[in-house]
């Protein structure tokens, strides 16, 4: 999903030059935008995140191509895409993931580091 | 008002396979006695821990799906904690969770049979999700 990328003018942030480049902004959360990512300051987000000048290809969700509903907790090898070697949940900016499915997959990964079918942290 | 709880417990592993049978037989009087019904019963079979839970390393994972009122359950949730061959446990809710996948498969459903006959007919995003959805139907079955 395309987020960020330029022409989010319209805030009257006081302070923003209209999208020099991207950089780590003064990491003002910018003001009224609710858009996610609304712009690349000190917001890790899709694309080129950060100060990023690789443009890195549009990953795409697993679950929105798949059509895959439901993450249940109970599919553990599903789960394991996305942790971590240590048992921590990768976060979707690597995975690319979109956001509803992610905050699905945290609480299922989370459910089943309950009932230990995943580790909470690994490698002791 | 009956809900959808499906109810995943451990047992340890030194526990008898009829020890494990009698366990689920008791819970399963427990729910239809208090006016619930048992959906399903899956007996997961052994598996390893992702960690030690009571020094055990493994344990025999049983999946109660339970269709029952709030009482119910908690009543069947504080057995569970007082049972002692059983470890963990987690009670998830699933009505709401089925309520919406039922819906977006219907939606899915309504969309095809739409786009079959009529192609041209506002299907600008149902054309895009059809041979999706063909995949997903036969990704369905196997994903969930």
């Amino acid at each position: 999903m395309s987020e960020e990328t330029q022409a989010k003018a319209p805030e009257t942030s006081a302070n923003e030059t209209p999208q020099a480049a991207s950089g780590p902004g003064p990491g003002s959360g910018s003001g009224p935008a609710p858009r996610s990512g609304g712009r690349p300051g000190g917001r890790p987000s899709g694309g080129p995140g950060g100060r990023g000048k690789f443009f890195r290809r549009k990953k795409v969700c697993k679950f929105c191509t798949e059509k895959i509903d439901a993450i249940p907790y109970r599919d553990v090898r599903l789960l394991q895409g996305f942790v971590a070697e240590r048992g921590k949940i990768v976060p979707r900016r690597l995975t690319g993931v979109c956001t509803k499915h992610q905050r699905r997959l945290t609480r299922a990964i989370k459910q089943a580091r309950n009932i230990a079918l995943l580790p909470f942290a690994t490698r002791h | 008002m009956s809900r959808l709880y499906e109810v995943m417990f451990i047992v340890r592993p030194d526990a008898a396979e009829e020890d494990i049978d009698k366990l689920i037989a008791g819970f399963s009087e427990n729910v239809t006695k208090g006016g619930g019904v048992v959906k399903t019963v899956e007996k997961m079979g052994r598996r390893k821990l992702a960690y030690m839970v009571r020094k055990f390393n493994d344990g025999f994972y049983v999946l109660l799906t339970v269709e029952a009122n709030g009482a119910v359950v908690l009543e069947l949730e504080r057995r569970l904690r007082v049972t002692e061959p059983v470890i963990k446990f987690i009670t998830v809710r699933i009505d709401e969770e089925e309520k919406r996948l039922a819906k977006v498969k219907a939606l899915r459903g309504v969309r095809r049979s739409a786009a079959v006959p009529a192609p041209a007919q506002a299907a600008a995003p149902a054309a895009v999700t059809e041979p999706a959805a063909e995949v997903a139907e036969a990704a369905e079955p196997s994903a969930v």
